[in-house]
């Protein structure tokens, strides 16, 4: 065993890579709860941002088109979300449920001809800033969408906790018959919040396809839109908590393949539990902290006046 | 203006015609979308819900359809009693899975000893698995209120984690070359969960499935407990007042969605599929979650939807291979059924009108 | 009775097939998606590399996501019974699967890949890919700089330790001072893990990265890291090309494919156990590239270019086990046997088989 070979810098700069996906799918699930809707088809919509992404910036050879086409993908997908439990007034579990099966279907058929191809290269944002000790591979060392990603925290965080539009969306959330009766357009927001969600999962997906992979596999997305829905829980509906869950859970990720490098004498399959036994661990103890669901969640809204 | 207006009962017309036009509809979008593949779509909607059924071959694949749907009602039906109170149990998959460990691990206990007390052991092993697995989430969420949903699905990839490790190490078969995967139960009589009338593919987890059909119906209509479950869905509040101990309903709930999820589990393992193996669950867990909400989370629903999800799997195997139709465009086409499913059960609850001038 | 009804059935496909008799029918059961890229891809090839070869002759029919146990059992099932004449099921999980229904449909051939149980109607077939695990060992233990070479794998089968163990002892025979590191990824598919494992594997060092997974994402975490090295793995690769992507390790199924659906064909199908290598090219080393200098490159054909006729084993003693007991004497190679069932790690790798 060498602990010593593990590179704590290296190490966060990954964790921060790792996290990435989970958390920019998981901050548009967190809108999408907070407007009062359960949308659990965040695999289905990632993975079609994957493929979407991932052809058009085959075909364009530019990764920022390409993560454009992700975000427009994984949207137009949720549409068929919105349709079904927002003016066909479906069951929002299954929907989402029948939504993710749909995605991974649909993903594979538009992915056919683009198994092994290499996609254009995303480089860093910041070039030789990266290259400055200790802070530079944390800091500076990453790729665009990274940063973005954070900013999409920051701007959910700042939109929810002090603008009108986030108020509303919160009330709508917590009583859409109570916001109904102001006068909001309950469905209204509640698309646009299913679309936004949409477009962050597949933004997500693209990011796998694109920079952490990078290639077009079927089913590629392997299960990281399930932990996305559960980061939500996890951080209570918060968007700087779906940063600390996403950063807990990719740093464990990082943190057991490090330790099995190092060779560590842990059994392996206990290692690779360990991220999801730690993220229940941390959330029992966070469980002192009482805030709740949206109270609307998974409520089908219909106006019946 | 299109308007929906609110039943003032649900309409049994069509709440008996809807899946049958969600049917259509999708053989209709569905057959274009082969049709856009090159497919024959008369020949490639034949070949999913005809001839499974009532094709050339229907002798082997009717008995297959109760394998495959048993499962998934005997989950479904716990999953439906839990989702009727409000209480998320998304980790069935981790229940089945651990139901299926323990369950094998029990009977390969004795190996090679033959006793008829082997088989219900088993079950009763296989049952506590999956219930034991869901007591988690339910004793931390009435101790220290932590969401259900997030332990549930972690707790999955948990269960997986174990497979994995019973496959490659105790639970390996010892002459099995090192190879992973335990010894299989279709060759030790005992554990063996054999077909209760050969050639029908009635194994004891079918009968199971049927059992919990009925159990569930009476519980949900006949009995107190049934009751506070659909008040607790319908009306949390009234149900506090109607002395409904909330945590009492989460530990039954869960419970009783963990053993038969692990009893499903362990009709699996000791039946169709024999063997733990690193691929043992092959998401019936998860689809589960769709047949409790397409039977509309009643018990006589889950049983159809169950049979209708069986079908489309079994159709889709045969398009597959008699019109080279990937596995993909019988995923898409899954989808499109659970759509239009899910969208036109509105037409049981609402009437659409179409709105006069007047209301403008 | 489920036997009599079935054989009943297959009378039945049987006299229909034998209206059509012209054409033998060939199924091929994969356990993963034909757009994996890797193992199923490669199979697929070979079902193409079939049509291609004997044209209107022979009708191919494939079902892919076919999971392990009772849904395999009922997709064999499915192909013998509508006229299959040869089913190829190509995943170890279908063994028991494929066994049963052989043994309810006698006139129909099974071939499965990487089991070990026959039948008169079944064969089995696996390919020797610690063949090409030596080759790369060799590139691998001359090439590392850091001498820490980084090896990912998916479970601890012995398909997978016996890569490891052929890999280590041919980059220790070149290179005594190198080291192994193994992370198990302990998925089959996962690209994002893989990707995670391999910037693990590089960032404690490892100037070399070996892979028994079959995505892209380790060459390129190793482009990504510059002075890194891997190989292809299932598929060539090609796209990175002639850096990292040294050398690779093709799954080249085509060969078998065609030669076993030719036997059915002219009736002289016999059932046996083929464990082939790089000779009749089963295994075949992807182009090493100029990436490497000349003598590593010479170094590696001699290695592949006697493995392939015949004089040298890759199990080839003196080798000790982990634990320093004694396994094979100087001179003395390993049994088939022993090789198939390996669990255990040669001397001088470290950290333990999780199991």
């Amino acid at each position: 065993m060498d602990l010593s070979a593990i590179n704590p810098v290296l190490l966060i700069a990954s964790l921060m890579v790792a996290a990435t996906p989970l958390l920019l799918a998981a901050i548009g699930e967190v809108v999408v709860e907070k407007a009062g809707v359960l949308n659990l088809g965040v695999e289905g919509m990632m993975i079609t941002g994957a493929i979407c992404g991932f052809a058009i910036a085959v075909e364009t050879g530019s990764p920022v088109v390409g993560f454009v086409a992700a975000a427009i993908g994984g949207a137009l997908l949720s549409v068929l979300f919105a349709i079904l439990t927002q003016f066909a007034l479906a069951n929002q579990v299954a929907s989402g449920l029948a939504l993710t099966l749909f995605g991974l279907g649909l993903s594979a058929l538009l992915g056919q001809s683009y198994v092994g191809i290499k996609p254009p290269e995303t480089g860093d944002a910041f070039g030789a800033l990266g290259d400055i000790p200790v802070i530079g591979p944390i800091l500076f060392g990453h790729d665009l969408m990274l940063y973005v990603g954070i900013l999409i925290v920051a701007a959910t965080w700042a939109v929810l906790t002090f603008t009108r539009v986030g108020l509303i969306l919160r009330a709508v959330g917590e009583n859409h018959d109570a916001a109904h009766a102001l006068g909001y357009k309950v469905k209204r927001i509640r698309v646009l919040a299913i679309l936004f969600g949409g477009g962050c999962a597949g933004l997500g997906g693209a990011y796998i396809s694109l920079i952490r992979v990078p290639q077009w596999t079927e089913g590629m997305t392997a299960g990281i839109g399930w932990i996305a829905l559960a980061l939500v829980v996890f951080a209570s509906w918060k968007p700087w908590r779906v940063l600390i869950g996403a950063y807990l859970f990719g740093g464990v990720t990082v943190l057991q393949l490090n330790l099995q490098a190092a060779g560590v004498a842990v059994p392996v399959e206990y290692l690779a539990m360990s991220p999801y036994l730690i993220t229940i661990l941390v959330l029992v103890i966070l469980s002192a902290d009482k805030s709740n669901a949206p109270a609307s969640l998974g409520r089908t809204f219909h106006a019946s006046s | 203006m299109i308007k929906l207006e609110k039943r003032p009962q649900p309409s049994d017309l069509w709440s008996m015609a809807t899946p049958i036009v969600a049917v259509l509809a999708t053989m209709v979008f569905g057959g274009l979308l082969f049709a856009f593949l090159g497919k024959n779509p008369a020949e490639a909607i034949r070949t999913i819900f005809w001839d499974p059924l009532f094709g050339e071959f229907a002798f082997y694949y009717r008995p297959q359809l109760l394998v495959k749907g048993a499962p998934l009602v005997l989950i479904a039906i716990g999953l439906s009693l839990g989702f009727r109170a409000g209480i998320w149990n998304i980790g069935a998959e981790g229940q089945y899975i651990m139901g299926a460990i323990v369950g094998a691990a029990v009977g390969l206990a004795f190996y090679p000893a033959e006793s008829v007390l082997i088989f219900p052991l088993m079950i009763l092993g296989g049952a506590f698995g999956g219930w034991l697995w869901a007591m988690i989430p339910a004793i931390l969420k009435v101790r220290f209120g932590t969401n259900e949903i997030l332990v549930s699905l972690m707790l999955v990839y948990v269960a997986e984690q174990f497979l994995a490790a019973a496959s490659l190490s105790f639970l390996k078969n010892p002459e099995g070359f090192g190879f992973p995967g335990s010894r299989n139960l279709q060759q030790y009589p005992s554990a063996h969960n054999a077909e209760v009338i050969a050639g029908t593919g009635m194994h004891w987890g079918v009968v199971f499935a049927f059992i919990a059909v009925i159990f569930a119906y009476v519980l949900l209509n006949r009995h107190m407990l049934g009751f506070q479950i659909r008040l607790t869905g319908e009306a949390p509040r009234a149900a506090r007042f109607a002395g409904v101990k909330p945590a009492r309903l989460i530990l039954f709930c869960l419970g009783a969605s963990g053993a038969l999820a692990g009893l499903a589990g362990l009709f699996e393992v000791s039946g169709p599929a024999g063997q733990i193996t690193i691929d043992f669950n092959v998401g019936y867990g998860f689809t589960a979650i769709i047949v409790a909400f397409l039977g509309r989370l009643h018990p006589v629903g889950i049983l159809l939807a169950g049979g209708l999800m069986a079908l489309t799997y079994i159709g889709g195997d045969i398009a597959q291979s008699n019109l080279g139709l990937p596995a993909a465009a019988i995923q898409v086409f899954q989808g499109m059924l659970l759509f239009f499913l899910l969208a036109l059960d509105l037409l049981t609850n609402y009437r659409i009108r179409l709105a006069k001038r007047e209301t403008a | 009775m489920k036997r009599t009804t079935l054989l009943a059935g297959v009378a039945m496909a049987l006299s229909l097939a034998g209206a059509a008799l012209a054409q033998t029918k060939v199924g091929f059961v994969y356990v993963g998606p034909v757009g994996d890229g890797g193992w199923t891809y490669e199979h697929n090839q070979g079902r193409l590399a079939v049509e291609e070869e004997f044209g209107d002759a022979v009708e191919t029919v494939f079902v892919e996501n076919v999971a392990e146990g009772p849904d395999a059992e009922r997709v064999i099932t499915q192909m013998a019974l509508q006229g299959a004449d040869l089913i190829f099921t190509t995943s170890f999980g279908y063994m028991d699967p494929t066994i049963n229904v052989a043994a309810k449909f006698p006139d129909v051939k099974f071939e499965h890949a990487t089991g070990y149980k026959t039948a008169d109607n079944v064969s089995t077939y696996s390919a020797r890919f610690y063949e090409g695990r030596a080759v790369q060992g060799t590139i691998a233990g001359m090439m590392t700089e850091s001498n820490i070479i980084g090896y990912i794998g998916s479970y601890p089968i012995p398909e997978v330790i016996r890569g490891i163990n052929s890999a280590y002892i041919h980059a220790k025979k070149v290179n005594p001072d190198v080291e192994f590191k193994v992370v198990w990824a302990y998925t089959w598919f996962d690209p994002a893990k893989e990707a995670d494992a391999a910037k693990v594997l590089i960032e404690q060092g490892a100037d070399v990265v070996l892979q028994h997974t079959d995505s892209t994402a380790p060459l390129a975490a190793a482009k990504a890291a510059g002075n890194v090295i891997g190989f292809g793995q299932a598929s060539d690769m090609a796209e990175y090309k002639p850096a990292p992507r040294v050398s690779s390790i093709i799954d080249n199924w085509a060969p078998y494919y065609i030669a076993r659906t030719k036997a059915v064909m002219d009736g002289t199908w016999e059932s046996a156990m083929t464990w082939d290598g790089i000779a009749p090219g089963m295994v075949e080393i992807g182009e090493i590239t100029d990436a490497v200098p000349e003598d590593v490159k010479a170094a590696a054909l001699d290695v592949m270019n006697a493995i392939a006729n015949g004089d040298y084993h890759p199990f080839t003693g003196p080798l000790n086990k982990q634990d320093g007991s004694a396994w094979l004497a100087d001179g003395e190679v390993a049994d088939d046997g022993t090789l198939a069932g390996m669990n255990f790690y040669v001397e001088g790798l470290t950290g333990e088989i999780p199991q």
